[in-house]
């Protein structure tokens, strides 16, 4: 007997996973699907984004995460097996996505939010969503002043001691442009040329044996509460996180370089309208300010810093302050130099 | 059955035939055993070690970008002579391929190998695709009206150097050459050579390393293997202690220890040995107190087992006879003990020529050995040729190495018998 029923009651239990799976597949067509890099910002953006757009337009937005897998994209593009409506990606691969035709180009007079956001939020593929910057960074127990610029990074005299730097050209031949007088906004017109390149290294040179390089985003932090350095390049949501432990790290927003993570649309989604209303509702000063509140990420939207405590919008890449004298990282000059600058920066770090 | 057959027509005719097949029918048995044995593991092999490492050696060499994704300029472009400009017909099936490409990434992946070529093709082939007209009388025109490169014969010959399905650009690149654009092979400028160097470095280290070993490890196993078992036992245990703890949390606490604020330099800075911090760290010295750390009980083991095996009566007899203690222990005690020395030195050496994420923690921008530049190009720029390149170099210098090791152990062993 328990022969007989044993497949029966199988087949019956894999007929309705069958039916189960084929009513979430049918649904899962349908359904808008945001997909973010998850983690803290992730739980941020449900509070900020994700539940407002469901409570106002009653579309249910079914968020995912991933780690930034390009291929993942490519591939679900290239076999036209598209799950995915609205994904978070950085510089580099919405410069590269947007090349090989993988996103959707954004039409601005239709999203009609241009005015709004800074200018480094409107691109050709995609729509900024926060800001994030390397900063010079110090310890204010260990210095005399604080510096103002890079130039004071470079002046050992009147700050001795060592100085940390991200090991790579990215970040670096930046600042060593500005601390030889460059201003922020002709930084990458210099640094396009051979010459430009040339007096970058040539100011190398001179800080070259007061160098540390770092290699992880947690050792710039760390240094300079150990007083291995006694200045630093940092991610600055690093020292924030080191400020809320205590440590009396400080941060000069002069010569910083910031960079962007964007909303795009992934080509072939079938959601193209719903996901202009999410990108204009999460591109607005209020949700902005929500996201904010809960990670020091810098809203796209500046009038979303007004919405927050004044010791929140201090720490905003984005605060009018903090902007003065800073530099937008160009990712298509990084895209296409990168190689070759790298190859230059380890060259000349190796002598 | 049909072998069972045979067996029966054959045994009317004489019994040395029957016996003969029944030998042979026992024999193929045992190899087709012998065969399913070794199958999972060579299966294994083949798919784990063989074809990964057959496919990096390919994409060293690999240069089919452009034939996959413009079949007929890449044709066509072969041909041109490079002296005038191309003729019109490869014009105009560049123009309709590109156009093609954008759908399917194949722009993607012309636009990154074209962009070894010169750094500006990206937006070049970007503005290009940007403004092409849907028709066009004259390609040749149409294309020099949305950029004048597209009638200087660089441009093309750039093209040229991506049609053929092969490249060696990957493989000079990874010792500083490369071809200038007729075709000869030159050294790079001098501010982007690289590559020699890093060979080198990689080179002295794995082998500083293996000695620095070598003389910590000797005495150590030598003193394990004299003992009694009981307090060797537990000796042992120490040098397997490390083996339970992770590689990064190793490399981490040597930073603790070596920084200016240090256990260290704290310690040295108490004792009044020195005033100011010295830096142990984020330099080569780092690199080496971390690697041998990491590496020693590798060279401990091996040794340990073959001493153990040493039974002293030679080096007393050796004694007995008159001679000089350090000479009984040099000629008679070290070369019963080559065959351990040979594998421990061969085992660190070859586990440290690929070492890439202490020197990446603790080694400061020229202290960084070849993995590092592949992983560089694996991960960051995603240009596997590259990285391909390099890691096929480090796997021929390391096959040749052992070939020399390998020859010379031999020859010593067999003046020693």
């Amino acid at each position: 007997m328990t022969k007989t029923t044993q497949p029966k009651a199988a087949r019956r239990i894999i007929n309705t996973t069958l039916l189960t799976a084929g009513l979430a597949l049918s649904a899962g067509a349908h359904a808008f699907t945001v997909i973010s890099f998850g983690g803290a910002s992730g739980d941020a953006m449900q509070e900020a984004y994700y539940s407002p757009f469901t409570e106002k337009s009653g579309v249910r937005v079914t968020a995912g995460d991933y780690n930034g897998e390009f291929a993942r994209i490519r591939a679900m593009v290239e076999t036209g097996n598209i799950s995915w409506d609205v994904v978070e990606v950085e510089s580099p691969e919405l410069a590269r996505g947007c090349f090989e035709g993988l996103f959707v180009p954004i039409d601005w007079e239709r999203l009609g939010i241009k005015d709004q956001v800074i200018p480094e939020a409107v691109t050709e593929c995609g729509v900024g969503i926060m800001v994030w910057s390397t900063v010079l960074a110090y310890d204010a127990d260990r210095l005399p002043r604080a510096p103002e610029s890079w130039a004071d990074f470079w002046n050992v005299e009147e700050f001795p001691g060592m100085r940390g730097l991200r090991r790579g050209a990215k970040y670096t031949l930046e600042a060593a442009l500005m601390a030889d007088g460059v201003p922020a906004d002709e930084v990458y017109d210099v640094l396009a040329t051979a010459e430009g390149v040339d007096r970058a290294f040539a100011k190398l040179d001179e800080l070259q044996a007061h160098i540390q390089w770092w290699e992880a985003g947690a050792q710039p932090p760390q240094w300079l509460v150990a007083g291995d350095v006694v200045m630093s390049s940092a991610y600055n949501g690093r020292i924030a996180a080191a400020q809320e432990e205590g440590r009396n790290l400080q941060i000069t927003w002069n010569g910083s370089v910031y960079d962007l993570d964007y909303w795009t649309i992934i080509e072939g989604s079938k959601h193209v309208d719903t996901a202009y209303d999410f990108i204009r509702l999460a591109s607005q000063a209020e949700t902005q300010s929500v996201y904010s509140s809960r990670i020091p990420y810098g809203p796209v939207n500046p009038d979303a810093i007004a919405l927050l405590s004044d010791k929140q919008a201090a720490q905003m890449p984005t605060h009018a302050d903090n902007l003065v004298g800073a530099l937008a990282m160009n990712t298509e000059f990084w895209v296409d130099h990168g190689e070759e600058l790298e190859q230059r920066f380890n060259s000349w770090a190796s002598r | 059955m049909t072998a069972a057959m045979a067996t029966l027509e054959q045994s009317p005719s004489g019994k040395t035939s029957g016996l003969k097949a029944q030998l042979r029918r026992a024999e193929r048995l045992r190899k087709i055993k012998a065969v399913a044995l070794i199958a999972p593991l060579a299966i294994f092999l083949i798919i784990i070690f063989v074809i990964p490492i057959g496919n990096m050696l390919w994409r060293s060499i690999d240069n089919t970008e452009l034939q996959q994704v413009m079949p007929v300029t890449a044709a066509m472009v072969q041909e041109w002579d490079g002296s005038d400009l191309p003729n019109e017909a490869v014009f105009a099936s560049f123009a309709h391929e590109i156009r093609d490409s954008r759908s399917g990434g194949g722009l993607g992946r012309i636009g990154r190998r074209l962009n070894y070529e010169d750094p500006t093709f990206r937006t070049l082939l970007t503005n290009t695709i940007r403004h092409l007209p849907a028709e066009a009388d004259s390609w040749t025109l149409a294309l020099q009206e949305i950029s004048p490169r597209w009638g200087e014969t660089s441009t093309w010959l750039a093209i040229q150097r991506a049609a053929p399905a092969t490249t060696d650009r990957y493989l000079l690149a990874s010792v500083d050459l490369k071809r200038n654009d007729a075709g000869k092979i030159e050294a790079v400028e001098q501010n982007q050579r690289i590559y020699q160097s890093v060979f080198k470095r990689t080179l002295l280290i794995a082998g500083g390393v293996t000695l620095i070993c070598l003389f910590l490890g000797f005495p150590l196993a030598y003193l394990l293997a004299t003992l009694p078992t009981g307090t060797s036992n537990l000796l042992l245990i120490f040098v397997l202690l490390p083996f339970w703890t992770s590689l990064l949390v190793r490399t981490a606490a040597w930073i603790v220890m070596l920084q200016s604020g240090g256990l260290v330099n704290t310690g040295l800075i108490m004792s009044g040995i020195i005033d100011t911090p010295i830096q142990l760290v984020f330099n080569r010295i780092g690199v080496f107190f971390a690697m041998v750390h990491i590496l020693l009980p590798f060279m401990v083991l091996p040794l340990y087992s073959v001493m153990k095996g040493v039974s002293p009566s030679y080096q007393r007899a050796a004694v007995s006879l008159g001679a000089h203690p350090f000479a009984a222990f040099w000629q008679v005690y070290v070369p019963q003990t080559i065959s351990g020395i040979a594998a421990g030195t061969i085992l660190v050496f070859i586990m440290a020529i690929g070492y890439y994420i202490t020197p990446a923690l603790v080694g400061g921008p020229s202290d960084q050995m070849v993995s590092y530049y592949v992983a560089y190009y694996t991960n960051t720029t995603n240009n596997w040729g590259m990285a391909a390149a390099l890691g096929s170099l480090l796997l021929l210098a390391t096959l040749l190495l052992y070939l020399i090791y390998h020859k010379l152990v031999n020859q010593k062993q067999l003046v020693r018998s």
